[in-house]
């Protein structure tokens, strides 16, 4: 038996902040414990601080959301107005203090309202970029590079394969397709959520007058975008019946939508995909994609090592993607990072972000 | 270069033949000479460079990324010459894409030691499209699934009135960038002049006997022979304009096959076109496809393979004799012709097929049943059935109507269960149309189902739709794109399979190897516990093997 030693506390000569007493991974998402707060939380809490509006980030069911103005406008409309209990609205660069904890939201590019959020306690600053890009669309505030000490990124494409070429060009291609073959349907598979109202900017500042036609899924997140002052021209949903009549049409559709029953009443349809992972052959060919667009709402590789040395962050934490490689370039640009393998997060356009309600709509 | 990568990104993707031809001939109408032209010769498969090879190009990767990136990369991406396209480092630097005549006159020209300098400018210039397809043409596997014969079908559309046959004849006098070819098709030139002593001459083929009221035709009007179940092959040889004698294996479709089979091509001395069937004949004896399917499965061809599995021809018909085109005579009179021939040539690799003797249709479909005692004899195993032709027929390039005929045996088959499904492409991309199938067999754990092959054809839209149908509604796993459903004693459907020809295999699980499968009948009617089993399997081989 050993007599219990009591220990003197230790004096707190300097205070040294760990980034890990600001911020910490739990099964539930990343964790505030000063502010009591996730970050996009994969099962309901008390108080979640939301980047933006996709399923795998911004789900219902919570107590209180903060988010931008444009993501709460988006959660409302693909969730009802009740998705969580109260809600604070966070324009970009305005400072809320919750709990002695400075949250702001700065653009992130991503998709309208996207936010990378800003977490200052006691002098140390963290921000968590939600899923992130930098390349130009006209349908999201341009992101921001905001300086911290730790910096918390996606890695969705994090291999030195993915470079994302100018959407014009993409969109070109899809032009060039549809004179090559005007007697056809051209089935566009993006995100309903952003990537679809970004291809219809982009087709409409190269040229593209006639209507775009709308799988269901993809009507009301894009009256929402139409709400909020983006200016996406003539949209029309698709009648089931008036398919067959729809050659030479562009018709904008959920990825998974491309291989369902739906797709096959449109004249010779051509299966058009946008996505970042389009630029590896392969994965084009799996789902049986005729018309790859490698037109992506994440950071392509190059993005993401502008962005980690742009923030100046000593410390960089890798949410989800292809972890390694980044991982593995910060530690040969003498940066300390790591992986925090978070799970539950979707990689674009592999799991299928579309809610079921409105799926069930198509 | 840009233009001829954007093409052969876009005939990756594309499944439908004719789109294919479409993007193929709206290159050639766009793109002036001699680009077109190069372009032509990639596509059929006619450049070759012998010093840019895959180690090269991944020296000059290592050199310029990190070799772990580029170890997660390849990991990632599965194929080397898309790995480096898409990580190859900076951003395009020159002004100007170099042109694919510039690359594939620099690749000709460039010496072993300076060609990683210059491939790498090259890789500089060119955008990630661009530097896979460059990367592809060098390593020589373009396999974008478009043959030489649909290039040459999409040169033939820029014509009003070529057909590709047309482009075929003249093709072996015609070397790169066809400059001469273009002319001709566009009418600003003439037909080029064909010398190729050796050419290929586009086939004549066969309907189906069972696709026409052969009953009412008259008997006497026809002649049968064996259909032999090898391949059909078109030996060509004559002297070119040196006086060197030139001969080349072609095989239905054009390919020159001639390097596959060197030892029957030595053999071709004389000077004329034969349409004939290739056959491994052992002691005069024919064998099976089985076995001459051992001899193309062999990469290497050595001394070894060829004594073991010599190859014959087994002479059908006789287009040219020495320089003469007897395409027009009818085949009564090609016939006498080639018996000539065969017996004045007297060659050990050339052989003569036989005429089946007939009075009226049930006599003939009696041979057909047993070709064995109808003259096939000890080579009974080798024939998949008849041909049956007219006597007055010429030999009409393509599929004409009314005058040759197959009459191919029954094909054997098997009641399966589905085990598996996984979405076909083209048209069918959204369909499950791709099938696995099993047997019953038993081992340790019980009985159960082994996997026997896969089928993809065979049923009509509407079945497709139907068993698309099954397929959604009865998956219980999904292994990436593949769907297992549900295949229990009671709970699964019965599929007949039709096939061709049955052979053991080490590399199937199960051991046997169908040809040619495809669903017969849809047995809604059947539950799977009397599907057919392993053993009937291995039955149907012993009778062959004992045949």
């Amino acid at each position: 038996m050993r007599p219990p030693v009591s220990r003197p506390a230790k004096p707190h000569l300097s205070f040294r902040m760990r980034p890990e007493d600001l911020l910490c991974p739990t099964p539930r998402g990343l964790f505030c414990p000063p502010a009591d707060a996730y970050i996009d939380p994969m099962r309901p809490v008390e108080r979640a601080f939301v980047t933006h509006g996709h399923a795998d980030h911004a789900r219902p069911g919570n107590d209180a959301v903060m988010a931008t103005p444009e993501t709460l406008a988006i959660m409302a409309a693909r969730y009802g107005e009740d998705f969580c209990r109260t809600r604070q609205s966070a324009p970009y660069g305005k400072t809320t203090d919750v709990n002695g904890v400075k949250v702001s939201f700065h653009p992130a590019g991503h998709v309208l309202g996207a936010a990378q959020i800003r977490l200052e306690w006691k002098g140390f600053r963290a921000v968590i970029s939600g899923d992130y890009k930098r390349a130009y669309d006209p349908t999201a505030a341009d992101f921001e590079v905001v300086p911290c000490d730790l910096f918390i990124t996606e890695a969705t494409f994090g291999l030195p394969v993915f470079r994302h070429p100018p959407a014009e060009g993409e969109i070109a291609k899809l032009l060039d397709s549809v004179d090559l073959f005007p007697e056809r349907a051209h089935l566009v598979g993006a995100y309903s959520l952003g990537k679809a109202q970004r291809l219809m900017k982009l087709l409409r500042m190269a040229g593209w007058e006639k209507p775009i036609h709308l799988h269901g899924a993809m009507v009301r997140v894009t009256e929402t975008y139409q709400a909020l002052g983006i200016d996406l021209g003539e949209t029309v949903r698709v009648e089931p019946k008036e398919r067959a009549k729809l050659g030479g049409a562009i018709v904008l559709c959920p990825p998974s939508a491309l291989r369902e029953l739906w797709a096959r009443k449109f004249p010779d349809p051509v299966a058009v995909a946008a996505s970042g992972w389009m630029r590896v052959r392969a994965r084009a060919r799996q789902k049986g994609v005729e018309l790859p667009l490698v037109v992506s709402d994440h950071s392509d590789w190059d993005e993401l090592r502008r962005t980690i040395l742009d923030t100046g962050a000593e410390e960089i934490w890798v949410t989800h993607g292809e972890e390694d490689a980044l991982v593995h370039w910060c530690g040969t640009s003498g940066l300390k990072a790591r992986p925090l393998r978070l799970v539950g997060y979707g990689d674009e356009g592999e799991a299928d972000e579309t809610p079921l309600e409105e799926a069930a709509e198509a | 270069m840009n233009r001829f990568a954007f093409l052969l990104d876009r005939l990756s993707y594309e499944p439908r033949r004719n789109a294919k031809i479409r993007l193929m001939a709206d290159y050639f109408r766009e793109t002036p000479d001699p680009e077109r032209g190069w372009a032509l010769a990639a596509l059929t498969g006619a450049l070759s460079f012998r010093h840019a090879k895959p180690g090269m190009i991944r020296g000059l990767i290592m050199e310029r990324t990190d070799p772990e990136l580029f170890a997660m990369s390849y990991d990632y991406v599965g194929d080397l010459a898309e790995t480096v396209a898409l990580m190859w480092p900076g951003e395009t630097r020159a002004n100007r894409a170099p042109p694919l005549s510039e690359i594939v006159e620099g690749l000709h020209a460039t010496a072993k030691l300076d060609l990683p300098k210059r491939l790498a400018a090259w890789l500089d210039a060119l955008d990630e499209t661009g530097r896979w397809a460059l990367l592809k043409l060098i390593t020589g596997s373009l396999r974008i699934g478009a043959s030489a014969r649909l290039a040459k079908t999409a040169v033939a559309a820029l014509g009003e009135s070529h057909k590709p046959d047309d482009v075929e004849l003249v093709w072996p006098g015609l070397v790169p960038p066809y400059e001469d070819l273009f002319a001709w098709m566009e009418g600003r030139g003439e037909r080029p002049f064909a010398d190729d002593p050796a050419p290929f001459r586009p086939p004549m083929l066969a309907h189906p006997l069972e696709d026409a009221d052969f009953r009412s035709f008259d008997p006497q009007a026809f002649v049968a022979e064996w259909k032999w179940d090898g391949i059909r092959v078109q030996a060509s040889a004559g002297k070119d304009a040196d006086g060197r004698h030139v001969a080349r294996l072609w095989s239905r479709s054009g390919e020159d096959v001639s390097g596959a089979f060197p030892d029957l091509v030595e053999a071709l001395t004389f000077d004329g076109a034969i349409d004939g069937e290739l056959l491994i004949l052992r002691d005069g004896r024919v064998q099976t496809f089985n076995v001459l399917q051992q001899r193309l499965n062999r990469k290497a061809v050595t001394p070894k393979l060829t004594a073991e599995f010599p190859a014959h021809i087994r002479a059908y018909d006789l287009l040219f004799e020495g320089g003469e085109d007897l395409r027009e005579l009818p085949f009564s009179e090609r016939r006498k012709r080639l018996e000539a021939f065969v017996a004045r040539e007297a060659n050990p690799r050339v052989d003569l097929s036989q005429i089946v003797s007939f009075e009226d249709w049930d006599g003939l479909a009696a041979a057909r049943l047993d070709p064995a005692s109808a003259g096939a004899g000890e080579d009974a195993a080798a024939v998949e059935g008849l041909m049956v032709k007219r006597h007055d027929s010429p030999y009409v390039v393509g599929r004409p109507k009314g005058l040759w005929f197959k009459w191919k045996h029954d094909p054997m088959t098997v009641d399966a269960v589905l085990m598996y499904a996984q979405r076909g492409h083209g048209k069918r991309s959204s369909f499950y149309s791709d099938y696995t199938f099993g047997v019953w067999t038993e081992d340790d754990e019980g009985e159960k189902l082994t996997p026997v092959g896969k089928a993809y054809f065979g049923f009509t839209d509407e079945e497709l739709v139907e068993l698309d149908r099954f397929v959604r509604k009865n998956t219980i796993n999904r292994f990436g794109p593949v769907r297992e459903v549900a295949h229990e004693r009671e709970i699964g459907l019965v599929l007949e399979i039709a096939f061709e020809g049955i052979a053991r295999s080490a590399r199937h699980k199960s051991g046997v190897a169908m040809r040619f499968p495809r669903v017969a009948r849809i047995r809604w009617d059947k539950p799977p516990h009397e599907a057919d089993r392993l053993e009937s399997l291995e039955r149907l081989i012993e009778e062959r093997e004992n045949a």
